[in-house]
């Protein structure tokens, strides 16, 4: 059975002219794995919950807001769970403020208690799923935007599941550092102080309504002691840093040596900063980074040009850093490490030295036993296990997929399957010679009967590389991407590839009464 | 031509109670001792935790590493040698303490205590994310039994895909087994030998069915009991169980020597596994599909005498 001898011939060239175009240069086209050039590698969880409460605190101040300004008074505003709960000071003004209530867009209204005047507004579980999955999506991209702006050759910044969020930052020097500026949620707010009290006072209990302690770390640079200074702030965010244009590091004038932040506002901001400081002349305007305040300088007059500067004894790193997270802007929800991986360099090193010598030592074994075993065949099933390996390789570069340790552990074993299709091939033709059979029929009928059972055997080992992958985080998955392409390609191999080169070598002859298998 | 097992004529099925007791010998004792270390040793990958990996640069012993631990209040962790004497791995349990703060004072510690080293590799996982990770590995490896399970029953019949899946259970636990006794740990790449084996172990199985649903294909002898003709199908494919299961060995075993600390433990189950499979194929699953066969075959026989008195 010789049937398009010469379609088959150039098939088998054109994947391996592919492979080989594919491949090359193998150093550009196989991207190594965290665990084999050494790297950080990141799972953080986003506090999407967070985000959601942000929300209602934001719905609950405008709700206050709107309800006020058509003059209905109330007495309490408050977020309890998923929802806001309004209690009005006079049931009389009921309709009105249910009128208001309703144009709250994603919300559900629920009159709780309509002769106390009291009702809520609940965010539905749709608009909640929404928030939080908003939440996620927004922190892949801000946190793609500060590794792009820190610099890290070939990152993967990727969603896992609900709320999580994978990082792999290959070959990074500074770990730590670029731990900071994943995490960091970055959220710049702008807040009055409030003067009518000392925080001596505050502290001791006379904290006015609406005002909250914010703390300011300062940190003696000669002994490195940490001081944390009080500060009463009002609560309400008057400007945050998603209305900025513009971060850039520049040096401070007052300290040498010391770094600041300039920032510049966009349009809105520059109108909002404009009205503030115009307003507030004489107080002091507290600069606050995540829940802790940075400065609090006294305003003077209105700035109008939307330009204001954040100090706070930065290094030229930090101050760097600072920039680039104000510039991606803020996350849109705090983010956990929740888990964290940093190989080294070395190690990597040794891993791929060892992995090498596994798959180099691995054919030397296979190769050689098959040789031994099945002479002339086994020299067949050896040059088809060779362009297996070829074809693995290949499609690993053509998908960009990940040469991992435990890959280079799936490539190995696919040396050791490869070859099964072949002995099952060979095992029958074998069989079927002691039966009397002649080579030809012989060598036919061992394909075709063993082709199932090798079909088989290749499934069951491709279910589980599937369900391996879909399991499978970073390292494993790589394991299962290589055993599933090698299985795979071994298909097209041990059973098409083999054949082909018996038809060349053997079936064309006219006599053929002896075959070295 | 060098050939095994030509005229292999063993009574396979004959022998299928000796290898039943063996069988439920070796699951036994592997679960007898996971039992009696109160569960399967975990990982940091599983149980969470903080791994730190360090290399100095001239031989130590445990006891070294353990006094310069002590000495920052690390003394619980857990120090296991890693490949040569100059490699450690030390294991914490997460406290809070940031990890570049922990591996920091590591570090600085036994660099005072011991000398120059060099800190190749630093993990920590949360208890979120082990435990997430633990339950979807038990549920990877049901799916993989489900999956091979309905493709057996699929391809062959359903007493076959039960009783080759009775074999990978038995294939699972024994290897999990060893692990236990010699003391290794659950981690991923362990998980992931675990589900090749189901994917692989299956493979002689299949080898031994296609060959014995061939056989009844043609002429069945008069007279051939079910156990004849299940004998015939592995003598006949003896040879390629073997040479199939050896080729795999074979790079396994390369893997296990060659291929480093970092997956010594996924190369040993993987090892245990190929044995473990290729024997269950052969005195598990075969044998289950035989007794099976027997148990109908006597129902009927017992229906009929019902029926015709």
């Amino acid at each position: 059975m010789r049937r398009y001898l010469w379609a088959r011939v150039g098939l088998v060239a054109v994947v391996a002219a592919a492979s080989l175009w594919y491949l090359y240069p193998p150093a550009k086209t196989i991207n190594l794995g965290l665990d084999l050039r050494g790297g950080v590698h990141l799972v953080l969880g986003v506090e999407a919950e967070k985000a959601v409460e942000s929300q209602l605190d934001r719905a609950a101040a405008d709700l206050k807001g709107t309800l006020e300004q058509k003059g209905i008074a109330v007495t309490r505003v408050a977020r309890q769970d998923h929802q806001i709960t309004v209690q009005l000071a006079s049931p009389q003004t009921w309709g009105e403020a249910v009128t208001a209530a309703r144009d709250f867009r994603g919300y559900d209204f629920r009159a709780l208690d309509q002769a106390a005047g009291r009702f809520a507004l609940a965010l539905s579980d749709r608009e909640v799923r929404r928030i939080a999955d908003l939440a996620v999506r927004q922190g892949v991209e801000t946190i793609r935007n500060r590794i792009d702006q820190f610099g890290v050759a070939e990152p993967t910044i990727t969603r896992q599941g609900e709320d999580r969020i994978l990082v792999q930052l290959p070959g990074i020097q500074d770990p730590e550092r670029a731990k900071a500026l994943i995490g960091k949620t970055a959220l710049l707010e702008f807040k009055l102080v409030d003067d009518r009290v000392t925080p001596e006072e505050a502290l001791a209990g006379k904290l006015p309504e609406g005002d909250e302690i914010l703390y300011q770390r300062r940190v003696d640079r000669e002994t490195k002691a940490e001081t944390k200074v009080p500060y009463v702030v009002q609560k309400k965010t008057l400007l945050t840093g998603a209305e900025l244009n513009r971060a850039e590091v520049t040096s401070d004038p007052n300290s040498p040596g010391n770094w600041q932040v300039a920032i510049e506002f966009n349009t809105v901001g520059t109108r909002i900063f404009g009205e503030v400081t115009e307003q507030n002349v004489g107080r002091r305007l507290a600069i606050i980074l995540d829940g802790s305040l940075y400065s609090a300088p006294r305003i003077n007059e209105r700035i109008p040009g939307g330009r204001a500067v954040i100090t706070g004894q930065f290094t030229v790193d930090e101050a760097r850093d600072l920039a680039i997270v104000l510039r991606a802007g803020a996350l849109p929800a705090p983010v956990r490490i929740l888990e964290e991986r940093t190989v080294g360099p070395s190690l990597g090193a040794d891993s791929i030295r060892q992995g090498v010598l596994s798959v180099v030592a691995s054919a030397a074994a296979v190769v050689l036993f098959m040789i031994v075993y099945y002479r002339v065949s086994g020299l067949i099933a050896d040059i088809a296990l060779v362009l297996n390996v070829l074809i693995l390789l290949a499609a690993m570069a053509a998908f960009h997929a990940t040469l991992t340790l435990p890959g280079i552990a799936g490539i190995v074993l696919t040396i050791g399957m490869a070859v099964d299709a072949n002995i099952l091939i060979f095992e029958r033709i074998r069989e079927e010679l002691r039966l009397g059979k002649t080579v030809r029929s012989s060598v036919d009928t061992g394909f075709a009967r063993a082709l199932r059972t090798v079909i088989d055997t290749h499934v069951t080992v491709l279910v589980t590389a599937t369900i391996l992958y879909q399991f499978g985080t970073g390292a494993v998955r790589g394991f299962a991407v290589s055993l599933a392409i090698g299985v795979a390609a071994s298909l097209f191999t041990a059973v098409f590839f083999t054949r082909l080169l018996f038809d060349l070598l053997y079936m064309g002859r006219h006599r053929l009464e002896r075959i070295s298998i | 031509m060098l050939q095994i097992f030509t005229h292999a004529n063993y009574d396979f099925v004959g022998k299928r109670r000796i290898a039943y007791a063996i069988s439920i010998g070796f699951t036994l004792l592997g679960l007898a001792h996971i039992a009696y270390k109160g569960g399967l040793a975990a990982g940091i990958d599983f149980s969470g935790g903080t791994l730190i990996q360090v290399r100095f640069a001239q031989p130590v012993k445990v006891d070294q590493i353990r006094a310069a631990l002590d000495g920052i209040k690390l003394g619980s962790a857990i120090i296991q040698r890693f490949g040569d004497p100059k490699e450690y791995l030390i294991r914490t349990q997460l406290s809070g303490e940031p990890l570049e703060q922990l591996t920091r004072r590591t570090e600085e510690a036994l660099t005072t205590a011991i000398g120059k080293l060099e800190v190749r590799r630093v993990e920590s996982v949360g208890p979120q994310v082990g435990r997430d990770l633990q339950i979807q590995a038990l549920y990877a490896v049901l799916a993989g039994m489900a999956g091979i399970l309905i493709y057996v029953a699929f391809r062959f019949d359903f007493k076959g895909g039960v009783a080759a899946v009775i074999a990978l259970i038995h294939d699972v636990i024994v290897t999990l087994g060893a692990i236990s006794l010699t003391n290794r740990e659950m981690s991923l790449p362990v998980l992931a030998a675990l589900l090749t084996i189901v994917g692989y172990s299956i493979n002689d199985t299949i080898v031994v069915f296609d060959r014995i649903r061939e056989n009844r294909g043609r002429v069945l002898r008069k007279g051939q009991t079910i156990a004849e003709v299940f004998n015939t199908a592995m003598n006949q494919t003896l040879s390629r169980t073997m040479l199939t299961s050896l080729t795999v060995f074979l790079t396994v075993l390369v893997l296990y020597i060659f291929g480093g600390e970092v997956l010594r433990d996924f190369a040993f189950a993987l090892l245990v596994g190929v044995i473990t499979g290729t024997y269950s194929s052969v005195f598990v699953a075969v044998p289950i599909v035989v007794d099976w066969e027997n148990w109908l075959a006597r129902r009927e026989r017992a229906k009929k005498a019902v029926a015709k008195v």
